[in-house]
């Protein structure tokens, strides 16, 4: 049961992979080329159709893929790095410092990721990396404090006392043991924060805080083809399913991931 | 001069509870020391203030001095991190209750106790490989190469005990802690492991504390005891002394409980 999800979760994510791939290599048009004429059906030579400026749809989604899995990932990479960072911090800090990290924890968690998007983009321009930026930052404090709870629950653990008994040094105990035993549940939300990267990737495209043309990104196109959904509901449709596929299917993996991850709670023997 | 020397120990909880009052003992090198009590007793809070690893919050007065050939004479109390761990596992070790927790859930069983190996004895490799699969015979342990290769909840429960004990011995301590060790096993496993542990300590001429709350058990392995209630020690001799002539009246109740027991026995048809 759980290894079908694991499986169906690649098949979803990974087809959406593969576009992305493919699209560095090839593309139906070149991005900008409109000769196809204005909201042409789907069809030959247009596959998908076009929107509104004669664009290829289906060039466009190859596009959106690449920038949705480009932000989901980077931001999971920065939100990550800096969460499991600071968390390792707190977790082992004095009583003092921890009591101040959460408290901030807290606030940044309470803060609205668009309003930190707009914000950074304020400050910065509509990009890409203010995007990322702005994803990156706020899923950082969901993972610090996640960390920071699962470091405390390890630390206590009579196999630190008994590692410690033996003078195992600090740095070894957090490379051998905190580190391996918080993994599993790290990993997993992890993916699911991928999910939600990806999700408000679309949304901060879809208020025009994304990354600017020529990047095709989903949440625009979706914000594009609003006004002519009636007439041509495929230039909509096509952006939606392909989110929801990608969204879906990661966390079908970080749902699999779970039991692959922990030995405990794999079947051996 | 003793290898270990406790004088007027006192531990306070964060709330200023006294949780051990003024207990005094000493160990010579090689000699067996028992430590007896009930349940909060204090019994394990000596051990961890011996080793320096009183839960945070909690507060220790009094003297705890440990005077190892090799290591010099040194202050356990006030003593900085870095310092204390260079003395732990080669001045003392500690084999805890529950082996279960007392493992790391997600390391190998071989790895676990390659660690103190590694940094004990410099050892690396196929060096390393033979001398963890060495240990796990010294414990009479059959298939070492499947243990080795077990994760902790792979093996049953006194098999991990052995692992316990034989990551213990691998620090080569002058001074074995044996806190509750046979508690969490089945009484037939539990006779088993106290003579492996009462023959190994024995061979390799290290001095013993052990800690129990079974008085038989202690009388089977040591050759001193101290009683301990409430976190005071209420008598302290040699151990036929003791059982001939309980002098307080709570070692009274825990010989007569004990000849209960053993009499029901003999009662039996």
């Amino acid at each position: 049961m759980r290894r079908l999800t694991l499986v169906s979760g690649c098949v979803l994510a990974g087809a959406v992979v593969a576009i992305a791939v493919v699209s560095f290599l090839w593309l139906p048009y070149p991005p900008e080329d409109t000769s196809g004429g204005r909201l042409a059906p789907p069809g030959l030579p247009h596959l998908l159709g076009t929107d509104k400026l004669g664009r290829d749809l289906f060039t466009q989604l190859m596009i959106g893929a690449r920038i949705a899995l480009g932000v989901g990932l980077g931001s999971v990479a920065l939100g990550g790095l800096l969460g499991v960072a600071a968390g390792l911090v707190a977790g082992f800090a004095t009583r003092w410092l921890d009591d101040t990290v959460a408290v901030v924890l807290d606030i940044l968690i309470a803060f609205p990721t668009l309003l930190l998007a707009m914000l950074l983009v304020a400050v910065r321009d509509a990009s890409l990396g203010s995007a990322i930026l702005a994803i990156g930052l706020a899923m950082s404090a969901v993972v610090a404090r996640l960390t920071r709870v699962l470091v405390k629950r390890v630390l206590a653990q009579d196999y630190i006392t008994a590692a410690r008994t033996s003078g195992t040094s600090w740095r070894r105990i957090v490379t051998e043991h905190v580190l391996p035993n918080i993994w599993p549940t790290l990993v997993v939300n992890l993916a699911l924060q991928l999910g939600l990267a990806v999700l408000a990737e679309a949304s901060l495209s879809y208020l025009g805080l994304g990354p600017p043309p020529p990047n095709a990104s989903w949440g625009r196109m979706l914000q594009e083809a609003q006004a002519t959904v009636l007439v041509a509901p495929v230039g909509a449709i096509a952006p939606g399913v392909l989110v929801v596929a990608l969204v879906v299917g990661v966390n079908l993996i970080a749902d699999g991931l779970r039991d692959v991850a922990d030995p405990t709670r794999r079947r051996t023997r | 001069m003793s290898l270990l020397e406790v004088t007027g120990l006192r531990v306070a909880a964060a709330d200023g509870r006294e949780l051990v009052r003024d207990v005094s003992f000493a160990v010579d090198a090689g000699e067996r020391l028992g430590l007896i009590g009930e349940s909060g007793s204090g019994k394990s809070l000596t051990a961890l203030a011996i080793m320096g690893l009183l839960p945070a919050g909690m507060t220790v007065a009094g003297g705890v001095v440990l005077d190892v050939p090799g290591l010099g004479r040194t202050e356990v109390a006030g003593l900085a991190e870095q310092r204390l761990n260079a003395l732990r596992g080669r001045a003392a070790t500690v084999v805890f209750q529950e082996p279960l927790t007392a493992l790391d859930p997600l390391m190998r069983v071989g790895r676990q106790l390659a660690e103190p190996l590694r940094r004990r004895r410099g050892l690396r490799g196929a060096a390393l490989r033979a001398a963890v699969r060495a240990a796990l015979t010294e414990v009479r342990l059959a298939e070492p190469d499947r243990i080795a290769k077990a994760f902790p909840h792979q093996i049953s429960g006194g098999q991990r005990q052995r692992v316990a004990i034989a990551m213990a011995l691998a620090c080569e301590p002058a001074l074995l802690i044996a806190d509750e060790p046979t508690t969490a096993l089945d009484v037939t496993v539990q006779a088993d492991v106290l003579a492996l542990l009462d023959a190994l300590v024995r061979e390799k001429g290290m001095a013993l504390l052990f800690i129990s709350h079974d008085l038989a058990v202690v009388s089977a392995v040591t050759d001193r005891v101290v009683v301990l209630k409430d976190g005071v020690a209420v008598e302290s001799g040699a151990v036929a002394d003791i059982v001939r002539a309980p002098a307080h009246p709570y070692t009274r109740s825990l010989v007569a409980s004990a000849r209960e027991l053993d009499s029901a026995l003999d009662l039996a048809p």
